[in-house]
């Protein structure tokens, strides 16, 4: 699970995996696909860069199978930022994952926007040093991703659409099943966990914290500060936006909207203020349109 | 005596909860109103040109610099130290801090994410034995002024040596994060440094 340089000093460790993102909240992630992208989201205040091959709505556009980065590309992203810098690895792909723990990638997202690698398995997470964010849909799909090690979640959303309604679904899927975790009775968590599909430590420690044991963020659909600011104030502890900026009329204003949005989430007035003359947002599509086995959430179990 | 968080990014609510189990009122601060109604302050971790180009926006870099002109308190952990030093290495060219410790500060001098890492850390002034730190894509201090006080260094491993913990008057700052670790010292020194601002300026 981790290697250690000395006796006193470790790296790899849960802590510092799930430490890195508690650094990310209140932040906001953006998908890049080149270093200019890259320095126009660092510009904007992105807290981290999302290095991909194409955005959600162009792999939807374009169909074909999605995978890992070119590692020229990362290193390009890399080295044209400060920030941290994530990368996807497809489902199941635990050597894209190896890959891009060698290329020096800050987060590894075991992402359902890529074509799934594995329709059974989800990569042992525990066994890489570089942490791991995953999608999850509901409580029990999160709790199973935390115990093959990722170290944060992210709310899936339905990626490359424009259209918030996934994301608010599934973030309230997994906030209301943590609540009602909570107002259970200790033999009553038992049912629970194997209603869940999680194992029953897990699930104790969900319900008597209130809150997972990660960080968990929002992302799939969201292309306005309105719709970050929504998904903060539905608890999620920082956005993802993948197309949404990329893919709007006017990416550097849009993406410093959204950074702000995000911060004063709970007040209308900057949120209003920071929405005014950003031109065209992504035109996007709506959920309920296509077709079901395009739907990206679907994937991973 | 009320203690802020500023609360632009990061992780806010660990260094709110840490400050109230060492019963000290803590509150978050993202507006120049909220600086004002507080006697100290705590940067945290999280990504400092994030919090560096918020602080612009939002009109909060010249308020708090002057609080710190005029002895506001103020501990940073990670991004917090990166936030106060007055030369920082490796950032973006236009990256702006509070500036308020003469010292040199490169970040993450350790390397990236892969490389963060947990080790003991001798803390002068904090009692109890070594502390146990969480350092997550951390600076390093490379070089501090006459007024500043060294505090902590790394004791072991291939970084052994470098400095990262300082204090210089009322302002501290670690490079690694206490909030993380439920090990409260590092903020009961920080409350207690506070406390005794507010008697001396009584």
């Amino acid at each position: 699970m981790s290697s250690s340089e000395s006796p006193t000093s470790v790296t790899g460790t849960a802590r510092v995996k799930r430490g890195m993102a508690e650094m990310l909240k209140g932040g906001v992630i953006m998908d890049v696909v080149t270093p200019e992208q890259a320095k126009i989201a660092e510009d904007a205040g992105a807290v981290a860069v999302m290095a991909l091959e194409r955005v959600p709505a162009d792999i939807r556009a374009q169909g074909g199978v999605s995978r890992m980065s070119d590692p020229d590309m990362i290193d390009g992203i890399i080295g044209a930022v400060s920030i941290p810098v994530m990368a996807k690895a497809r489902i199941g792909h635990f050597v894209e994952a190896q890959v891009l723990q060698s290329l020096g990638v800050d987060y590894v997202d075991e992402s359902e926007v890529l074509t799934p690698a594995d329709y059974a398995n989800h990569i042992d997470k525990w066994a890489f040093t570089v942490p791991f964010v995953c999608g999850a849909t509901n409580l029990g799909e999160a709790l199973r991703r935390i115990t093959e090690g990722a170290a944060m979640i992210r709310s899936k959303g339905e990626a490359g659409t424009g259209d918030v309604s996934n994301a608010t679904t599934h973030m309230r899927t997994i906030r209301g099943e943590i609540r009602r975790l909570t107002s259970l009775a200790e033999d009553e968590l038992f049912v629970a966990a194997k209603e869940l599909q999680a194992p029953y430590d897990l699930v104790k420690e969900v319900a008597s914290a209130g809150k997972l044991p990660v960080v968990m963020f929002t992302a799939g659909g969201i292309a306005t500060p309105a719709d970050a600011a929504m998904m903060m104030q539905l608890g999620a502890e920082g956005v993802f936006v993948g197309s949404g900026i990329f893919k709007s009329g006017n990416p550097a204003q849009r993406a410093a909207a959204i950074v702000k949005a995000v911060t004063f989430h709970d007040d209308p007035d900057v949120i209003a203020k920071v929405s005014r003359g950003l031109g065209e947002a992504m035109v996007g599509i709506n959920v309920e349109e296509i077709p079901q086995p395009h739907r990206l959430a679907e994937r991973g179990w | 005596m009320n203690i802020g968080v500023l609360a632009l990014q990061g992780d806010v609510r660990e260094h709110l909860s840490a400050l109230a189990e060492c019963d000290a009122l803590a509150r978050p601060v993202r507006r120049p109103e909220e600086l004002d109604a507080v006697d100290a302050l705590v940067i945290p971790g999280g990504e400092s040109t994030t919090m560096s180009n918020l602080a612009i926006t939002f009109g909060l870099l010249e308020p708090v610099r002057k609080r710190i002109a005029g002895g506001m308190p103020v501990y940073g952990s990670c991004a917090g130290m990166i936030m106060l030093a007055t030369t920082v290495l490796d950032g973006r060219p236009d990256q702006e801090s509070f500036a308020g410790i003469d010292m040199t500060v490169r970040r993450n001098a350790f390397g990236r994410q892969v490389d963060s890492f947990e080790a003991d850390v001798a803390v002068d002034g904090v009692a109890g034995g070594d502390f146990h730190a969480v350092f997550i894509r951390a600076p390093w201090v490379e070089e501090v002024g006459p007024e500043v006080t060294v505090l902590g260094r790394v004791t072991s491993g291939p970084a052994a040596g470098r400095i990262v913990a300082v204090r210089q008057g009322n302002l501290l700052a670690t490079a690694f994060h206490p909030e993380l670790t439920g090990d409260l010292r590092v903020h009961r020194y920080f409350v207690e440094l506070v406390r005794r601002a507010a008697d001396d300026a009584r």
